[in-house]
């Protein structure tokens, strides 16, 4: 378990903008009547986009209001998952995956890339730009060592080019996500073993 | 090596579009109709003799789990659940299919659905998976388009609908019954069972909780039928299996085998091999972070599937082979693993909420070379108290690689820790 509390500072109130309230309404249609709380994720993850990257607490109670269920409820929720950011990260949030098979891969470098370029975990740069985390598998295991930076998952990182794609994004520099080397997925560096026949067809 | 005309995952490494008419090029949504006018006997009675084990880790069989839906609708929906929570350290393969191969993943939907009598779906995707959620969502809205679901899906008669959920980062909703509780709305906190989901799961219905691969090679063992599926890899071990291999090899990748591939030439062939040639392998995890690890001897004859991997004390579980080469420190290795299961515990039950930390502690100080060569019966003896004293697997899973670390290398271990001992006190 890891023990997760809201942030200090917080501001007043939070509240659906016109497009997320009808957005949120599509997801609550897809549960059968009254059964509306199983929209808490999706919503609690929409609010934490509206809100800039991470949960506010005000955000919480409304979604919970937002499904007519007790304010307790959604604080489980938002406290137990753990892509729910309960402080305020960076415009470009990495996520560091540590887990043993990007471990393997040389994960610990990439760490020392973080520590250089933006500081300690849970710190925001002073530009507001980054902020970072290591977090646990992301299910990217053949294109390890990899990172998620807010939607995308940059792959087949090295030291190197993980420091370029940091730089970049600080400057405000579009990154390509996906894996960094020549492949384009799942498949060996340097051409696939099998399915050779469809290779490139599109 | 499998030839490429039985590879169901034709389109597994993305170039050939994942659109709709690339699907039905490649054979998708082929006359689902006719495949639905059998029955839904017939296609539990199909999947239960082509012998295909549910590809999620625990390997039970997929016809019978379907076979335990109530027959009768009493009053009750029942419901599909799809389980896309792929976070099995070592795992990605769920992941190829819901960005490349959708359409395979909802068409088996719509089968395995129709077969227990379920008008309703719920695809349960990780929280990270973005861009693959909105891949797979993309592929429900073309399907609906088409009328390939929705009312009379593929104007079979059957009213069906498949809706795409998501969770937001919790390794343990992928226990079905923590995936049930988070898809109402809840903690991902696992139930006692029984009741089993099939008589009392999402919402208090009948529901079927299935891997995203199990469901997704349903259609091709319709289409091709039973015994095509049966007659690859042996018996009780049957078909094709999309491996991930990771870690220490030249040429990490997904690929499509048949089950009882020996780990040898799975890694050769399509790997590139281990770095530094097979005589440099350490050790290898078969079947993600959770299965115990093996040493090269027994890696250099081992075949990939459940039973063969049963017997040497480890398993196929999700068929993530980690490889470790010579220059790895398996102590960490296993240390980090250790704090992967300390992290995802839910908490709900004390000898895993409790002894993951624990464990993990121990297991850093032995990396380090702090602690006692006899703490490390006390360890063992900590991991036996845990597994199988808690509501589900998380609790074995955590004890397991730390067992199969010391079952294979505890004298280097112990060397490592007096060595160290006697190095403190000669200071």
């Amino acid at each position: 378990m890891s023990v997760r509390r809201v942030a200090e500072n917080q501001p007043d109130d939070f509240a659906f903008s016109k497009e997320n309230t009808s957005w949120a309404k599509k997801q609550i249609a897809k549960y059968p009547e009254g059964r509306q709380a199983s929209a808490i994720i999706p919503l609690l993850w929409q609010a934490q986009k509206q809100a800039g990257g991470w949960l506010p607490e005000p955000a919480i109670r409304y979604v919970a209001d937002f499904l007519d269920m007790p304010h307790m409820r959604a604080m489980e929720v938002a406290t137990f998952y753990t892509m729910f950011n309960l402080e305020p990260v960076g415009e470009h949030f990495v996520q560091l995956c540590g887990t043993t098979p990007c471990w393997l891969r040389g994960a610990d470098n990439l760490k020392d890339v973080c520590r250089k370029i933006i500081g300690e975990q849970n710190t925001v740069t002073d530009d507001g730009k980054l902020s970072w985390l290591e977090v646990e598998c992301l299910g990217a295991c053949v294109n390890a060592p990899m990172v998620q930076i807010n939607d995308d998952f940059y792959e087949d990182l090295t030291a190197e080019w993980f420091e370029k794609i940091l730089l970049d994004l600080k400057k405000g520099e579009a990154v390509p996500a996906g894996p960094q080397t020549s492949r384009k997925a799942s498949e060996p560096e340097g051409g696939r073993t099998v399915l050779k026949s469809i290779e490139g067809d599109a | 090596m499998l030839q490429d005309s039985d590879r169901i995952f034709k389109n597994i490494y993305g170039p050939d579009g994942a659109d709709l008419a690339s699907a039905k090029q490649r054979g998708d949504w082929d006359n689902t109709k006719g495949l639905l006018a059998k029955g839904r006997d017939w296609v539990i009675e199909e999947v239960k003799s082509s012998g295909l084990r549910g590809r999620g880790g625990a390997g039970f069989p997929t016809g019978l789990k379907w076979s335990f839906m109530p027959k009768e609708n009493d009053g009750r929906p029942h419901y599909l659940v799809v389980n896309a929570d792929e976070s099995e350290p070592g795992t990605c393969k769920d992941r190829d299919i819901m960005r490349h191969e959708p359409h395979k993943l909802l068409e088996g939907c719509l089968l395995a659905g129709f077969a227990m009598g379920a008008h309703a779906c719920y695809i349960y995707v990780r929280g990270e998976f973005i861009r693959e959620r909105e891949a797979l969502q993309k592929a429900v809205d073309e399907a609906y388009d088409a009328g390939l679901l929705g009312k009379n899906a593929c104007g079979s008669g059957w009213d069906y609908d498949i809706y795409v959920h998501h969770g937001a980062g919790a390794y343990i909703c992928g226990e079905e019954t923590a995936l049930i509780e988070s898809l109402e709305g809840k903690k991902g906190q696992p139930r006692l069972k029984p009741p089993f989901p099939a008589n009392v799961g999402l919402y208090g219905c009948p529901t079927t909780v299935n891997n995203v691969e199990s469901i997704a090679v349903a259609p091709t063992i319709c289409r091709r039928g039973a015994s095509w599926f049966s007659g690859l890899g042996r018996e009780g071990n049957t078909g094709t299996k999309l491996f991930c291999i990771s870690g220490h090899v030249n040429k990490p990748c997904n690929v499509e085998e048949e089950m009882g591939i020996p780990l040898k030439e799975l890694l050769e062939t399509h790997a590139g091999g281990v770095r530094g040639g097979w005589d440099n392998l350490l050790a290898v995890i078969p079947g993600g972070s959770s299965v115990p690890m093996l040493p090269k001897e027994i890696c250099d004859t081992v075949r990939m599937d459940f039973d063969s991997l049963k017997e040497v004390q480890s398993g196929l579980g999700t068929a993530a082979v980690i490889v470790m080469d010579k220059s790895t420190d398996l102590v960490k290795a296993i240390a980090r693993i250790a704090h992967f299961y300390k992290h995802e515990s839910c908490g709900q039950c004390t000898p895993c909420r409790e002894g993951t930390g624990w464990m993990w502690r121990v297991m850093e100080r032995i990396a380090k070379g702090q602690a006692k060569p006899q703490e490390i019966d006390t360890l063992l003896q900590v991991t036996k108290q845990i597994e199988g004293h808690t509501i589900c697997a998380l609790g074995d899973a955590a004890a397991w690689p730390i067992q199969g670390l010391f079952r294979h290398f505890r004298p280097e271990i112990e060397a490592r820790l007096t060595g160290h001992a006697s190095q403190e006190a000669a200071e």
